[in-house]
């Protein structure tokens, strides 16, 4: 294929403007040393019929599974809706909106998004959006540290194993310490007597295995600690929970890829990032203000800009430039899709499906739940046999069965996490119930 | 109406009323939502924390939200609707195909065993050969999902890097001419960061870097072409300069569109090199994101990367591994997936010749418009220019009072998108074109004629520029007041 629309004539005109013969002569003045003398093989370009092909010979090697995943990333409902209006090229194929005048329904959307994120959270301010949960997250540990000239930090367990080897990352670089809170019978156990004051007390609601964390204890350790308190949340739980503003948080921050976006491999999805107002001028990202324009007419821009990278270079609170804009407009839409209504009745259904498949599970002879604790819509079972081997004999039942425990939780033998959206029908749980008494039975 | 040559020609049908927000439209108790009945025996859950009130959401009717979100769609400019050669970005034309390969994607799970994403997992491992190839890498990551979250990726690297060979280092070297997100992303990784000033032809002052450098420098971050456009011819030395005292050279790839297949940052002497495949290769900008900013490295710094990658074994069967020495993990899965999948559809549509007439039409274009512009605007680098280059309003503004800035709003009048302005900060009242190699003769030929129909109108009615723009929905927003009664949320409206 061909993207470029010269004809040989607009070339000989363009060349014979700029004196040249060959358009070879482009490049004349780079040191020959640094020209190749083979063209990289990227292949002989492929007609657009080829090039599908290409691509869905790639997608027939993977093997569709009905989602009984989660971990951060979900199989929740998409309406169309949402998919045919976050497709119209207007917002697909725009940039970052420098040029507000032009630029107007971007930003508007934004704002939304930024107001619907609040709505759902109850926190004073949102961007308009970061890479992933988990950089979301490792930049708000980040700014607890600058914020409070501190270095160290207290992280449960409970938060996703991703997630906290991204903060990890970040604090190799960035020469903080990070402190792991275990669980115990699910739940995080704060051991407040562990060393220095930390910088950040950052917990995940619910937790990684589905447990709905105790929100006042882990607030009052952060306020203890003179700490900022930073929960990981989930989104789609909030039509049923209590919020991370209600509960006194100062950021909270997840992965948003649930609200719109399709799962793709675990991205495109987006981070969620709101704080109390007070912490503002430390956030990361783009903001979107509304303000009026020389005739009074409302408008919106990019604002609060002078913390960012391209006017403090060095000195800005983050490096971030681009962000997940095209998601946090599938978000946007896909909130006003659902509305309160729809968030709660999502959360809902998810927690009964959840909880009605859980209730079958330990049925199975050698099935257990891992704790007693309360869930919404995952939570973790152990099983008679090694979860990886479980998986791959429900692969093969056309069920993806979860995420394996027995690496991150090594406490947890047999540990395996079992996600249910309210996509799953009575007879998808049904049967995943038989195909898992068969795979253990089996193995 | 259309119009030839790249002008975006419609206006808002209701020409530019403010639109409510979805809160405005808001009313009780309607709704769009619509979902099956539970199936399973509703049971009375005890579910800790539950909330006490309903979430604060809009109620709309579905109708209501498509008729909002396609009107608020009409007051945004894009790549499919006019010429959009904004610098440094690379706003060429997104094609439609690879819309339709990645949702063949779409549904996967990044926590699927292996042995169900052998594809999906296939696809990582061609784009990063093709991304190697054309970069002179060895190894690569998609883990970063933008061109700064790769550049911090690179200086994580960099610094374990120095940190496994003694010591750490300290000090990071940027130009001054260089992107804001370089001097951002070596500070967050802990670098003291310093200037290194350009030269009368806007290239690296090869002799003050060499003063810059000692034991303590860690490497030095460059892009090129650089952000004035113009290739830094003396890149071999600079290499051996920065490799003599041990530092890494890191290769922005921002402005990679120039060299594809063409030159290999590899082959300059580069280390570590990040490519934007939203610019580069194709993937549409989505409105500010997402991107994708993989990381590639040489063979030497391949332990350090972040994983884990997909590796294979002795049946052909892909699987993840931990590189031995890896700095850890930059994003919770593998990046923004998606967008891989994107580019690696339109590297294989474009091929090997393809890709480097890619290189050869976007300088083309490039130089055809400066060739155009250069009697009205002045040129500040004698240098022929790659894919981009800086023009600077400084004349205009001396003889007329009109700022680089009044000129963008006017152009947008014109129906063009804006090049970008005020960057590089070394050159004063900078207008940066990068038209892309996918523009037309035409498209530059108006657009030329746009700019400096402009640039005639700052001498004869100075008022009519600065008065830009009209047709515009709004008209130069207050930016001040946005910052100073901030209002980013419907809840903040008095």
């Amino acid at each position: 294929m061909d993207f470029t629309p010269h004809t040989s004539e607009d070339l000989s005109i363009m060349l014979d403007r700029l004196d040249l013969e060959h358009i070879d002569e482009l490049f004349s003045h780079l040191p020959m040393e640094v020209l190749v003398d083979r063209s990289p093989d990227v292949g002989r370009a492929l007609s657009e019929p080829e090039v599908q092909r290409l691509l869905s010979s790639l997608a027939d090697l993977n093997r569709e599974l009905t989602c009984f995943a989660g971990g951060g990333f979900y199989d929740h409902y998409v309406s169309p809706t949402v998919r045919s209006l976050t497709a119209r090229p207007e917002f697909v194929t725009a940039y970052t909106p420098y040029q507000a005048e032009v630029s107007q329904g971007i930003l508007q959307v934004l704002y939304e998004y930024q107001s619907m994120v609040s709505g759902i959270t109850e926190m004073d301010i949102t961007n308009a959006s970061m890479y992933d949960g988990a950089t979301a997250a490792a930049e708000a540990v980040n700014l607890a540290t600058v914020s409070t000239k501190r270095s160290t930090v207290w992280v449960s367990r409970g938060v996703g194993p991703r997630i906290r080897e991204t903060i990890h990352t970040l604090a190799v670089t960035r020469g903080f310490e990070v402190v792991e809170h275990p669980l115990v019978a699910g739940h995080t156990v704060w051991e407040t007597e562990a060393g220095e004051p930390p910088a950040a007390v950052v917990w995940a609601q619910p937790n990684y295995l589905g447990v709905v964390e105790d929100y006042d204890a882990a607030v009052r350790v952060a306020q203890d600690t003179g700490a900022l308190g930073i929960v990981s949340y989930d989104p789609m739980t909030l039509g049923l929970l209590r919020s991370p503003g209600a509960a006194g948080v100062d950021i909270a921050v997840g992965e948003g890829q649930s609200l719109g976006s399709p799962m793709t491999f675990g991205g495109p999805g987006l981070g969620l990032f709101s704080l109390a107002r007070e912490h503002v001028r430390r956030m990361p990202g783009r903001i979107i203000g509304k303000t009026v324009d020389r005739d009074g007419t409302p408008a919106y821009v990019m604002t609060l800009r002078a913390r960012e990278q391209d006017i403090r270079r060095a000195k800005a609170s983050s490096n971030i430039c681009s962000n997940q804009a095209l998601n946090a407009v599938a978000a946007a839409i896909q909130l006003a899709w659902l509305g309160p209504g729809g968030l709660k009745e999502v959360g809902e259904q998810s927690a009964q499906k959840a909880h009605y498949l859980a209730a079958r599970l330990v049925e199975l002879p050698g099935v257990h739940m891992a704790n007693d604790a309360s869930f919404v819509r995952e939570f973790a079972v152990l099983l008679p046999i090694e979860p990886e081997a479980a998986i791959e004999g429900m692969a093969e039942r056309g069920y993806l069965a979860g995420i394996p425990l027995s690496k991150d939780y090594p406490e947890l033998p047999g540990g395996l996490l079992v996600a249910v959206t309210e996509r799953r029908t009575k007879a998808e749980l049904d049967g995943y119930v038989s195909a898992l008494k068969e795979v253990v039975a089996h193995v | 109406m259309s119009e030839p040559g790249g002008r975006a020609s419609s206006s808002p049908l209701l020409g530019g009323g403010p639109e409510p927000t979805l809160l405005d439209l808001s009313s009780p108790g309607r709704k769009a939502w619509s979902l099956p009945e539970l199936d399973v025996p509703a049971q009375e859950l005890d579910i800790d924390e539950r909330r006490e009130h309903a979430v604060r959401l809009s109620e709309v009717a579905e109708h209501d939200i498509v008729m909002h979100f396609t009107r608020l769609a009409h007051r945004n400019f894009a790549v499919d609707l006019g010429a959009y050669p904004l610098g440094s970005c690379t706003m060429k034309y997104n094609p439609k195909v690879a819309d339709w390969t990645v949702d063949l994607f779409s549904e996967l799970h990044p926590d699927a065993p292996p042995s169900t994403v052998q594809g999906a997992m296939e696809v990582l491992v061609e784009a990063e050969r093709i991304l190697c190839e054309v970069t002179g890498m060895y190894r690569a990551t998609f883990q970063p999902a933008a061109g700064a979250a790769g550049e911090l990726t690179g200086m994580m690297i960099t610094r374990a890097y120095h940190t496994a060979t003694g010591n750490p280092r300290s000090v990071m070297i940027v130009p001054d001419s260089a992107h804001g997100t370089n001097p951002a992303s070596a500070a967050l990784a802990g670098y003291a960061v310093r200037e290194v000033p350009s030269n009368e032809r806007g290239l690296v002052d090869l002799d003050a870097l060499r003063e810059m450098l000692d034991e303590e420098v860690a490497g030095l971050m460059l892009t090129n072409p650089n952000t004035l456009g113009l290739f830094e011819e003396d890149i071999i030395q600079i290499a051996d300069a920065v490799h003599d005292v041990g530092g890494l050279l890191y290769y922005d790839g921002a402005n990679l569109n120039a060299i594809l297949g063409v030159a290999r940052p590899g082959d300059m002497g580069f280390d570590i090199v990040h490519s934007n495949l939203h610019k580069t290769f194709a993937t549409p900008h989505g409105g500010g994101g997402p991107g994708s900013g993989p990381v590639a490295v040489t063979k030497e710094l391949a332990g350090f990367l972040p994983g884990p990658l997909p590796v294979r074994d002795d049946q052909g069967q892909l699987y993840w591994e931990m590189p031995r020495n890896s700095i850890g993990r930059v994003h919770s899965r593998h990046g923004n997936f998606g967008v891989v999948v994107r580019a690696l559809t339109y590297m294989r549509a474009l091929g090997t010749a393809g890709l480097r007439q890619v290189a050869e039409r976007s300088v083309l274009n490039a130089r055809y418009l400066a060739a155009l512009l250069s009697d009205r605007y002045q040129m500040p680098y004698p240098a022929p220019c790659m894919h981009e280059f800086v023009t600077s309003a400084e004349g205009i503004k001396a003889d007329t009072g009109v700022h680089a800035m009044d000129i963008v709003k006017a152009l947008l009048d014109k129906g063009f998108h804006a090049p970008t302005m005020y960057f590089p900060l070394i050159v004063p009242e900078a207008l940066m074109f990068e038209p892309t190699e996918t523009q037309s003769r035409e498209t530059m030929e108006a657009m030329a004629a746009a700019v400096n129909e402009i640039g005639e109108a700052c001498y004869e009615d100075a008022e009519s520029v600065e008065d830009a723009p009209v047709l515009t929905p709004v008209h130069r927003p207050d930016e001040a007041q946005a910052a100073r009664q901030l209002n980013v949320t419907w809840f903040m409206e008095e």
